[in-house]
């Protein structure tokens, strides 16, 4: 069965798996964001601190404890997410503007103190072996983004994804309906950087090398406009963004000097002419369930939620 | 030691107060965080670079022109990426903020490169000023004269004048305004204009302080411009000024004790600290939640 699955991999050109696993690395990263600012309203400008976390614990978990990478993904999904739980926990009393400002000063912290740490090598990164796999690691990455999306698409639909939506669309009339705002967005927080976490060990382990300078403002901001690309909230979306910001700087190779300034003007004509994403309001599983003759379904509202 | 810092600190700090009045205007005026401001400021940079090395101008006159050069670019960056998502969520604004500070920042490393540029040694008259054991640069003076003229003529400009009323007016209450026939437009316009205009001059005394200029600096630069407009309170003027001083101080006298590697942290650790502690800053108003 592995020798089968290690042959299917050979067929791929290695380019295009390389930049396929990419996606699959960055689905979780923009799901967890999709979770903190798209369900819950909160906007973090600071999600690569996540990431970089979670790339730093396993990389660190790898060369100094030699654990197993599945053990590794797990923990620093979850050291990613006790961080996020420990700082939303005073941060996320601020609403609005000044959250972001404040995620953004909290990523700028990290990678500092990181660029500054010994175990993490300091400003020269850590180059991370080659764990040992069971199968090759685009099947995990392909089952970490599965994992994410089947995760997130539970919570929508779940009675904390509702309380959730509740905060985002009103936070005082939610309190007013029994829903305590601050527990639920540290929650909520905690979510999206435990997958961010797990994005990083993913990406470190793929990458086989890591910097705490890749983990600055810009990559926050490419995670976020992953989110945007696709419209804030909708999961189908945020995997269609995901995929599109990752592919399109090799689509952009061919003019490779002009590709962040055309990524820059792209972001700025996407948000005058479709402020809400790509799919923004668009209810994906509504068209669809229509498209297949599945009308009935919809009633059910679980394509409302998409919104 | 203690004014040799100090007097450092303040320099540094003019330059921030410069660069963070313009995003507490802004802010103030339409909620938006200008992410592109920082980009303003290092076009300033270059275009007075460009100005100094090529045409052998007065550093005065550079400034002047290249104030007036991101003067335009400014109203013309609110023009494009800004005026049509004013009635958008306040995100999508964002994310086209940062559209424009990739494009411009990237544009600038296509046209000067990615090496950091020098200012020719004859563009400012550099000599040191002993006090006892305190050595001030005529540099270091030149800024801190430059930025406090700028600032009373800012505070002058919204104080005193016709426009300047409308600016307060419109921040106080957009709507309202609009309603008492301020063309709101032009207002907005007008404190982009005035904004850029100041980051321009930042721009430049940053350049001559370090004698480099390249196409990142807008970004930390922005960033810390930002917390310190943050940190004064935003949408306050004076906030910003104070906010500005208080964080090149600060940086200048943690590096000084030894902990220079930590120098991009201090800014945001004080500014996460004071939103914690006092989330609308030093000098800002307290926002009442209403239902």
């Amino acid at each position: 069965m592995t020798e089968l699955l290690r042959s299917a991999i050979g067929l791929v050109d290695p380019y295009a798996m390389q930049v396929m696993v990419n996606i699959g690395i960055a689905i979780p990263l923009a799901l967890g964001l999709n979770v903190i600012t798209g369900l819950t309203g909160q906007l973090s400008l600071g999600h690569a601190a996540f990431m970089s976390i979670g790339a730093f614990v396993s990389a660190i978990c790898t060369i100094r404890l030699g654990l197993p990478f599945e053990l590794n993904l797990a923990i620093s999904g979850l050291v990613a997410a006790g961080v996020g739980a420990l700082i939303g926990f005073p941060i996320l009393r601020l609403s609005g503007d000044y959250l972001a400002v404040c995620t953004l000063g909290f990523a700028e912290i990290v990678k500092v103190v990181f660029l500054n740490l010994d175990v993490t090598n300091r400003a020269f990164g850590l180059s991370v072996p080659q764990p040992e796999l069971l199968v090759p690691m685009p099947y995990y990455v392909l089952g970490v983004a599965v994992l994410s999306i089947l995760f997130v698409a539970s919570l929508h639909s779940s009675r904390f994804g509702r309380a959730l939506k509740a905060i985002r669309e009103d936070e005082i009339a939610a309190e007013a309906m029994g829903i305590d705002p601050a527990r639920y967005k540290v929650r909520s927080f905690a979510i999206g950087a435990f997958l961010a976490g797990i994005g990083g060990a993913l990406y470190a382990h793929f990458l086989g090398y890591i910097n705490p300078s890749d983990f600055g403002f810009l990559k926050s901001v490419d995670i976020l406009g992953m989110v945007v690309l696709g419209g804030l909230g909708s999961i189908p979306g945020t995997v269609i963004g995901a995929a599109i910001l990752t592919a399109a700087p090799e689509f952009l190779r061919f003019m490779a000097q002009y590709r962040m300034l055309v990524y820059g003007a792209l972001l700025v004509c996407l948000m005058v002419f479709r402020p809400n994403g790509l799919l923004g309001g668009v209810n994906v599983t509504g068209l669809l369930l229509r498209a297949a003759g599945r009308n009935k379904l919809d009633t059910r509202g679980k394509g409302r939620d998409e919104l | 030691m203690f004014f040799q810092q100090l007097i450092n600190g303040i320099a540094l700090g003019c330059t921030y107060a410069l660069i963070a009045l313009g995003y507490t205007m802004v802010y103030g005026i339409i909620s938006l965080i200008n992410f592109a401001h920082g980009e303003i400021f290092m076009a300033g940079a270059f275009v007075g670079l460009l100005l100094i090395s090529y045409l052998k101008l007065n550093i005065f006159l550079a400034m002047l022109i290249a104030m007036c050069f991101c003067m335009v670019l400014g109203v013309l960056i609110e023009l494009v990426a800004y005026r049509r998502l004013r009635r958008s969520s306040r995100l999508s604004a964002l994310i086209s903020a940062i559209g424009v500070s990739i494009f411009l920042s990237s544009l600038a490393q296509m046209i000067f490169g990615a090496d950091a540029k020098g200012f020719p040694d004859t563009a400012f008259p550099l000599r040191l000023i002993h006090f006892g054991d305190t050595e001030i640069s005529t540099l270091q003076l030149a800024i801190i004269a430059i930025s406090a003229l700028l600032m009373l003529a800012l505070q002058f400009i919204v104080h005193e004048t016709r426009i300047g009323k409308a600016m307060r007016a419109t921040s106080e209450d957009y709507t309202a305004a609009a309603l008492m026939g301020i063309n709101v437009n032009r207002v907005i316009s007008f404190t982009f204009a005035l904004g850029s205009a100041l980051a321009a001059a930042g721009g430049v005394l940053v350049g001559l302080l370090f004698n480099a200029v390249t196409f990142n600096m807008g970004l930390m630069a922005g960033l810390k411009a930002f917390a310190a407009a943050v940190l004064g309170g935003i949408g306050s003027i004076p906030g910003a000024m104070l906010g500005g001083v208080l964080l090149g101080v600060t940086e200048v006298f943690g590096v000084a004790i030894g902990y220079s590697s930590y120098r991009d942290a201090i800014a945001f650790t004080i500014l996460v600290l004071v939103l914690l502690f006092r989330p609308t800053g030093l000098l800002g108003r307290k926002i009442q939640k209403k239902v």
